[in-house]
């Protein structure tokens, strides 16, 4: 797959995985693994930079008598997976126009 | 490795940052260490499956903003001098205009760069342009002028103009590579910066 959109929709995975309840980094990355493969060292720099995007806000909690950092999605993140669905539903309208079929009979 | 062995040297490879992202790194790569063993893996394989340390680190150094480590760099590592402001200050006529020449050759080298590209698209178009036009001319100077010369330069017309289809792939080409250079650079000076504070210490 193309580097840049692997990169786009890495963000977006990420996203989608913590969208219905805060989720922690290694859970991100079993979530994610039947659709994406990602690593440890990519998905940080991901966090990262979707935190200070402001699609997604941290919150320490105790687990097991130490702390693991939760994600939480903000209304910024989810407009954003919106916003990835219209554009898809554009991308799949031209998917269908490039793998049409010839209709004629010639 | 297990998990203080890793941690430490994920430390010292990433001196150059500003503390509280080394801190942040460490807590990550930390937890990422439990959830795994708490999964069952030992410590040692849960360091393992991290992978390779080098990798980490150049992860995170190439996300990191050359902005941010270069602050990181030049901010004293203690409370500067009333004097050793004074000399600074004093000094920055000095300085300053040094650091500017520094930034403006990088730059100047990047443009250069960038021109030597220009100029192959611009020769590429020359090409494509003057080709047909040659040939166009000649072929009136068969017909009213002299035929063999008329005919000779019919060839060259054609010889540049596919000249300028040939060297379309290798203008897009050399882009590619000077994009793929220009970031190996970035990647370059930003190393200059890490390397340079692992050896103050």
């Amino acid at each position: 797959m193309d580097i840049q959109l692997k990169r786009g929709l890495l963000d977006i995975c990420v996203l989608a995985a913590i969208k219905f309840e805060p989720s922690y980094g290694y859970q991100i990355i079993k979530d994610m693994k039947p659709y994406m493969e990602i690593s440890e060292s990519t998905l940080y720099p991901i966090l990262r930079r979707l935190e200070t995007s402001g699609f997604l806000a941290v919150k320490s909690a105790e687990h097991n008598g130490r702390l693991r950092k939760y994600y939480y999605i903000t209304e910024q993140g989810l407009s954003r997976i919106e916003e990835f669905s219209e554009e898809w539903k554009e991308i799949m309208s031209i998917y269908q126009f490039v793998t049409r079929e010839d209709g004629r009979n010639e | 490795m297990n998990k203080p062995e890793f941690l430490e040297t994920l430390e010292k490879r990433l001196s150059g940052l500003p503390l509280e992202d080394i801190e942040k790194s460490k807590e990550y790569y930390s937890e990422m260490i439990d959830d795994r063993v708490e999964d069952g893996l030992s410590e040692e394989e849960a360091v393992e499956a991290l992978g390779d340390i080098e990798s980490i680190v150049s992860e995170i150094f190439s996300t990191t903003p050359l902005s941010k480590l270069v602050r990181e760099k030049v901010k004293p590592s203690r409370k500067l001098r009333p004097w050793e402001i004074v000399l600074i200050v004093l000094g920055s006529p000095i300085w300053f205009s040094l650091a500017l020449a520094a930034v403006v050759i990088v730059f100047a080298f990047y443009i250069v760069l960038w021109s030597l590209i220009i100029a192959l698209y611009a020769v590429d178009l020359a090409f494509i342009v003057s080709g047909p036009f040659a040939m166009a001319c000649s072929v009136l100077c068969m017909t009213v002028g002299d035929f063999g010369k008329g005919f000779f330069g019919l060839g060259c017309g054609l010889l540049v103009l596919g000249l300028g289809f040939v060297l379309i792939p290798a203008a897009v080409k050399a882009t590619q590579g000077m994009a793929v250079l220009s970031k190996k650079i970035l990647n370059k000076i930003k190393s200059l910066f890490i390397r340079r504070s692992e050896t103050n210490e």
